[in-house]
């Protein structure tokens, strides 16, 4: 229906120019751009806009809470319990209170999801792994631990070394507050050098086994060792997975 | 009333707006974004909504939507089908003088339009440029192995900003629809009035080959 459909439409107003395809293609390289210099832009704009807004709008260093089974488990802190089993000397089951009881470790780090969004300066409270390890009594031929989730579908792994790290523990409290129900309270793990999927939430078992069980992030493709980059956990060779 | 076949062009008082091939486009188009768009409220405000669905599951859904967002509109600009809507991109790419300017001062200048205004061009122009960065951004998240923290990071931030832009224009796209119902109408049916090309766009409708005076 157009009878010249090769040449540009003509008007009195001028030549025509290729204005279109010039802003299609200016807009996206602002987007080129903004994956650039987008990371440094972010943390300008949030701390530009303080704490209201960033919880929600995309500049902000916000939370984005993620669960598997599309609810958060409700447990409350009086019938929390902790299951320590497999390959221990004496397994054991911990009550918050007992929890609480035992020696506390603070780590305040920048919480980094693989996928690219952060949120830094959070302050986490709990026990070592590695003092329940050694309390229960890991058997010879441990070679992961293995973890389990209140949501009924969550599970984590990390290698028996990486678990005696001091920077990996049982949290109970974050920003000198209890867990929230949807950061994974009453209690959840805390890996600081790896990756957020690593810090499984609603943490209801810890099992010492004799291999390396993928946890449900890994087995939908993430790395099974989620260290954060720049982090060399893999200079030390025990840490990595062979 | 003007057959629906994109061949046939119209009758003498009705112009074909879109043809059959860009009116499918469009609405597997707005299918796809209508899908996005509900995937992504839950896996952004996940703090504030519970999930109908697995998280998993609405991850899949948002993925294999994006990564068959563009095929409607490739689709569309292929082979012989596609002549009608590879003209229109043409004239949403060409651009004189009074056009800049009429959308430089928000409308409020005098412009012959040509079949689609300046507004329109834009929001085509904005909307196509949007695909190729959600695509890509959307791409970094999925298989971000190979990318730097500090590029997925800035990958997040375009995809999240431009998703709120995005839907702020959509919005509006559906707004200018729903208060012009003959637009909306030729994207339904195909046709416009001759009279609505001759006020509307009468740039395109001055080139008509059976153009009867209004």
């Amino acid at each position: 229906m157009n009878p010249t459909p090769d040449t540009p439409p003509e008007d009195t107003a001028g030549p025509v120019r290729r204005v279109g395809r010039r802003a299609f293609l200016g807009l996206v390289g602002l987007g080129v751009l903004g994956v650039a210099v987008g990371g440094r832009v972010q943390s300008v704009l949030s701390n530009a806009a303080g704490s209201g807004l960033g919880g929600v709008l995309p500049f902000g260093n916000n939370w984005r809470i993620y669960t598997i089974t599309g609810n958060y488990p409700l447990i409350s802190r009086d019938s929390y319990r902790l299951q320590v089993s497999g390959l221990v000397d004496h397994p054991t089951t911990y009550s918050l209170s007992d929890l609480e009881a035992l020696p506390a470790t603070t780590l305040v780090k920048t919480f980094q999801c693989v996928t690219g969004w952060q949120v830094p300066d959070v302050e986490w409270k709990g026990v070592r792994l590695a003092d329940l390890l050694t309390a229960a009594g890991v058997q010879p031929g441990a070679v992961g631990v293995s973890f389990d989730s209140y949501d009924g579908a969550d599970t984590e792994s990390l290698t028996i070394d990486q678990a005696h790290l001091s920077d990996v523990i049982v949290a109970y409290e974050m920003l000198g507050k209890p867990i929230t129900r949807e950061h994974g309270g009453p209690v959840r793990l805390y890996v600081a050098p790896m990756y957020g999927y690593k810090s499984l939430k609603w943490l209801s078992a810890i099992r010492v086994v004799d291999r390396i069980e993928p946890g449900y992030w890994e087995q939908n493709g993430y790395p099974t060792n989620g260290w954060l980059d720049g982090t060399t956990g893999n200079t030390n060779p025990r840490l990595g997975l062979a | 009333m003007a057959t629906l076949d994109r061949t046939s062009s119209a009758t003498a008082d009705h112009l074909l707006r879109f043809d059959r091939v860009q009116r499918t486009a469009h609405w597997l188009n707005a299918l796809l974004f209508g899908a996005l768009i509900v995937t992504a409220i839950p896996l952004y405000f996940g703090s504030l909504f519970g999930l109908v669905l697995p998280r998993h599951t609405v991850e899949q859904i948002h993925l294999y939507c994006g990564l068959v967002l563009p095929i409607p509109v490739v689709v569309s600009l292929l082979g012989q089908w596609g002549a009608q809507m590879r003209r229109d991109i043409r004239r949403v790419s060409f651009w004189t003088r009074d056009e800049v300017h009429w959308l430089r001062r928000l409308g409020r200048s005098p412009l012959r339009a040509d079949k689609f205004n300046p507004g329109q061009k834009m929001n085509t122009i904005f909307v196509g440029a949007s695909i190729v960065v959600m695509l890509g951004t959307g791409a970094i998240l999925k298989w971000f192995q190979p990318f730097s923290i500090s590029i997925r990071e800035g990958a997040t931030f375009v995809h999240d900003s431009l998703s709120f832009l995005l839907a702020l224009v959509i919005v509006g796209h559906i707004i200018m629809a729903l208060t012009h119902r003959d637009e909306l109408r030729s994207m339904f049916l195909g046709t416009v009035s001759a009279q609505w090309a001759a006020r509307v766009a009468p740039r395109w409708f001055a080139e008509q080959p059976h153009d009867p005076a209004p």
